[in-house]
């Protein structure tokens, strides 16, 4: 067990993945008698005492073999995490207050099942995971998102110790990955704003009107297979999109301005309810908000991008 | 940080993990039910099934308020029946019972662990009672199980079968045995205990006591138990002259023959002849006496020698000791008697044995010389229908009449005390020897097994000109039991212990290579002390070793043997690379050096597409060997390596 001194471990050293893994090399592996390993040193002292005392040749012998089989675990309990390969998956967003979920992806290449392996962030409950010889496991480690914006895990500490407890070896990961967390939804208090904004609607002619074929773009993210021009397609020049005149029949600017009154924070929240409403009823928003605006779309991607911007919005 | 606890958070153990402590637990207690009391042994099976009951049928645990009336009333129970808590029995008996009680609120992995190292430390108590070769073996058992058990519990799903569990506890177990070898030849050794050992410690030894009554060897005769082992280091002696001397009786109060306790001046001793050399590996008998064969001419250390030449050590032997004796076969032992010493050995309690008193002033009379007294008395024994017997009759309170005139019928120590009796009441000085004789020989390793039923009494009369004599009258009945053995003399040797007879050749033959083997386990095993240890590593260097040395000994050996371990266990495994990937990965290195590093995500044929557009000048060499390095991965038959190793070549 991890004595509970809280400063000594800022100063050990971590694997960064310098290039991509993160390797946990020798260098980078830590062990130390567990509680327990005291208790079973303490025990065999015991033993041995008694050994000596009453002249036990046999008890010579079961305490030696203890004591070899406490040394022998020790090896085992490091080579079960050492060499070990860590990365991280692309980590999907989550809006605050959710857990942000990490999966790091363990591999194994000295071809050697590994046993319970542990991982977590700090002060938060480990999750376990055996690794077979020569293959990958994914851990899925949650973290709490309190606050938008990008989430930084910071190290994680891969642990093991199997097979009998006596020894705890730990190493400390810092992976290059970050989870963006969207701000925390508002309940909805305030309706979404009927009427399209009319500042804004002579920009939209192009996209009002009957159901024309308006052209192609690029394909993107969240497109209704429908949508997509097959015969374009296999015509080789990528997978296009077609758009049509008149799609967006009512439109949503959803404006920082239009919610005067009410603190940063309350708006970046109301402005998020109203995101996930509008993409939820398939209607097309648009987002303007200082520094950013963004024309009135449908689809993933935009949904994403509008959230992203709010989740990093800097309040001046 | 570290607010993690990974104890807390760890899953509780399965019920397999509970199955497979009850069964561990099991086995630790089976080792200990031999000297446990019935009671008790039931309590822990009791305690046992219970927690079994308890995970099976979903009870709850015991509250604390049932638990510690119950903790309470098993101690008094144990002070009871034990008369105490603090000796062997006792305290052995209150581990085992708390064990089993904690079994009752064991539930998270942290009482599992404590329970599981609590049963390691009770497995070691066992050799307080029996360290013999099967106890050492069996020993494994348990401590194989209780790893297993350990293994389960640390791992997080606790799914792992039984099969993955004890091959990794073997493989632990069997990886710390060179440490263990290391540890127990090297570990220093000291001699005698640290504290007091408990006087209960000691009980339950078998061997010659200080006082001989009738009926006191033939008990022992029927204990097949090992008394000593010899090797000799010439021919061993004849069978008839292998006496072995212990206690020198030489006090007699009308039924029980003593010890002299009072000294005299040493009795003096010419010998003649070669001396025999031999080796005695004693066991434990609780008593003063070094046997050594009749009559020795040395004495181990810390020994002395009392002045009717017994050999007595300083401390009762409680550990097998092993030491070496020099002995005569033919020697002239006390030249003269003192006054004094003349006194005791002709003294008889008085007027009892009337008629033998009879018979022996009739020898008198006659104005027969004490050689002539001896031969009467032996002829006697032979001419009258006197029969050798495990089961001789009860005496009355002449014992020696009765017995002479009236039963005929008894063990060595009816003839060694009537004998001496007759002796003495003719005023030959005489007194009992009590000892061992013979033995078998065991022609696997070529030593003398001599065994509790060859515990034996005889006589020495002392004579003028010739000092002390043997005889045996024993022989005189019986001369097959000197000549022979045991077995072949009484004549109902179905009382005696299966392996002192003779019939059931082929299990004496495994009972002679058992007991070899439990010999070697004795000398090398058991008997490996500070003595051994020293005799040992003189023998593997030529230099006599300080404890300094077997220190500095001890840590080199443990760190190559550690390095070995560590090598073995710690290195990865190599990948074995095929032909084709050798010769694949030099074309890899060819690119490497123009700065074209393959990344790991990439596959040969994207890899392939983006070195073209780097180094277009070589793109057809690059695809052709692509090509060939994909034939020969995936489609086998469509090119040769041969002409993949030219291509790379030739890049």
């Amino acid at each position: 067990m991890a004595i509970k001194l809280i400063d000594w471990k800022k100063w050990l050293r971590v694997a960064r993945p310098s290039k991509s893994p993160a390797v946990l090399t020798a260098r980078h592996i830590y062990i130390i008698p567990t509680r327990y390993g005291l208790f079973f040193a303490v025990i065999l002292i015991a033993m041995l005492t008694g050994s000596i005392n009453y002249s036990l040749s046999l008890g010579f012998v079961l305490t030696f073999l203890l004591a070899g089989m406490g040394v022998v675990a020790m090896l085992h309990t490091w080579r079960n995490l050492a060499h070990l390969v860590i990365t991280s998956r692309r980590i999907d967003p989550v809006f605050a207050g959710e857990d942000a979920i990490f999966e790091i992806m363990v591999k194994e290449d000295k071809q050697r099942p590994r046993y319970s392996i542990g991982a977590h962030f700090n002060e938060i409950i480990p999750t376990y995971a055996d690794i077979g010889a020569s293959s990958e496991t994914s851990l899925k480690l949650a973290l709490p998102a309190k606050k938008r914006g990008w989430l930084n895990p910071g190290r994680i500490t891969f642990f093991t110790e199997f097979p009998l407890g006596l020894f705890h070896a730990w190493s400390y990961v810092e992976l290059d990955c970050r989870c963006l967390v969207y701000p925390h939804p508002a309940s909805q208090s305030v309706p979404i704003p009927s009427t399209p904004d009319q500042g804004a609607a002579g920009s939209l002619d192009a996209r009002t009107g009957d159901d024309d074929f308006a052209g192609h773009r690029q394909y993107q993210l969240g497109d209704s297979p429908k949508r997509v021009d097959w015969k374009a397609s296999s015509r080789e020049q990528g997978i296009l999109t077609k758009l049509f005149q008149g799609e967006a029949q009512s439109i949503l600017w959803l404006d920082w301005e239009s919610l005067p009154g009410i603190d940063s924070e309350q708006r970046i929240q109301q402005l998020t309810r109203w995101i996930i409403d509008a993409h939820a009823d398939r209607q097309p928003y648009g987002l303007r908000i200082p520094k950013h605006e963004f024309p009135p779309n449908t689809g993933e991607d935009h949904y994403a991008a509008c959230l992203q911007a709010l989740a990093l919005l800097e309040i001046v | 940080m570290a607010k993690v606890d990974i104890d807390t958070t760890a899953p509780k153990p399965s019920s397999n993990d509970l199955h497979w402590l009850l069964g561990s637990l099991t086995l630790v207690m089976a080792m200990h039910v031999s000297h446990l009391a019935l009671w008790v042994s039931l309590l822990i099976a009791g305690f046992g099934g219970w927690r079994y009951l308890v995970d099976k049928k979903a009870w709850g645990l015991p509250k604390l308020v049932i638990l510690i009336p119950i903790t309470i009333a098993a101690t008094i129970g144990i002070a009871v029946t034990y008369h105490g808590l603090f000796g062997r029995d006792a305290s052995v008996a209150l581990l085992a019972l708390m064990l089993a009680l904690k079994l009752m609120e064991t539930y998270t992995r942290r009482d599992y662990i404590v329970v599981i190292f609590i049963a390691y430390f009770l497995t070691i108590n066992t050799f307080l009672f029996s360290q013999t070769l099967p106890v050492g073996a069996f020993m494994l058992l348990p401590i194989l199980a209780l790893t297993s058990t350990l293994i389960g519990v640390h791992h997080y799903s606790h799914a792992y079968g039984w099969r993955f569990k004890t091959k990794l506890a073997g493989s632990i177990i069997a990886q710390a045995l060179p440490i263990m070898i290391v540890f127990f030849i090297l570990f220093p050794r000291m001699p005698g205990p640290l504290w007091s050992v408990p006087r209960d410690a000691n009980s339950g030894m078998s061997g010659l006591s200080d006082s001989m009554e009738p009926g006191s060897i033939n008990k022992l005769s029927l204990s097949g138990a090992t008394a000593f082992r010899v090797e000799f280091q010439e021919n061993p002696p004849a069978q008839k002259q292998l006496y072995w001397r212990g206690p020198v009786l030489s006090y007699y109060d009308g039924r029980t023959w003593r010890i002299n306790r009072q000294t005299y001046i040493p009795e003096t001793l010419e010998t003649t002849g070669n001396p025999t050399n031999y080796t005695v590996t004693l066991e434990p008998h609780n008593r003063n006496w070094i046997l050594m064969l009749d009559l020795p001419s040395s004495t181990p250390p810390d020994t002395q020698l009392s002045s009717d030449r017994q050999v007595l050590s300083k401390d009762p032997i409680r550990t097998r000791i092993r030491y070496s004796g020099s002995s005569y076969t033919s020697y002239k032992l006390a030249d003269q008697l003192e006054d004094r010493q003349r006194k005791l050995l002709l003294q008889l309690p008085p007027k009892q044995n009337p008629k033998s008193r009879e018979l022996a002033a009739s020898w008198l009379e006659s104005q027969d010389s004490p050689e002539k007294i001896v031969q009467n008395a032996l002829s006697m024994f032979r001419n009258q229908p006197f029969i050798y017997t495990l089961s001789p009759p009860i005496l009355g309170d002449n014992p020696v009449d009765d017995f002479i005139f009236n039963t005929k019928r008894g063990f060595c120590e009816h003839y060694a005390s009537s004998f001496v009796f007759l002796m003495r009441a003719a005023g030959v000085p005489a007194r009992v020897v009590t000892g061992y004789q013979g033995g078998e020989l065991n022609p696997v390793n070529n030593y003398l097994i001599v065994r509790q039923s060859d515990a034996h009494a005889w006589a020495e009369v002392w004579l003028k000109d010739r000092g002390w004599v043997r005889v045996d009258p024993t022989a005189a009945v019986a001369p097959e039991r000197i000549e022979r053995n045991i077995a072949e003399s009484v004549d109902d040797s179905e009382a005696l212990s299966l392996m002192s007879r003779r019939d059931y050749p082929l299990l004496r033959k495994l009972y002679l290579n058992w007991d070899a083997a439990n010999n070697g386990w004795n000398q090398w095993v058991l008997g490996y002390n500070q003595e051994r240890q020293m005799q040992l590593l003189r023998y593997l260097t030529g230099d006599k070793l300080s404890w300094d040395d077997l220190v500095i000994a001890l840590l080199v050996m443990a760190g190559i043997v550690l390095s070995v371990l560590c090598y073995f266990l710690l290195r990865g495994k190599r990948l074995k690379r095929d032909p084709i990937q050798n010769i694949y990965n030099d074309f890899l290195r060819k690119l490497a050096k123009s700065g074209l590093q393959r990344y790991d995500h990439e596959g040969p044929v994207d890899f392939s597409i983006r070195a073209c557009r780097r180094l277009p000048q070589k793109s057809v060499q690059i695809e052709e060997i692509t090509q060939a390095y994909t034939n020969l991965r995936y489609a086998k038959n469509f090119a040769s390596i041969a002409a993949f190793k030219q291509l790379v070549n030739a890049f």
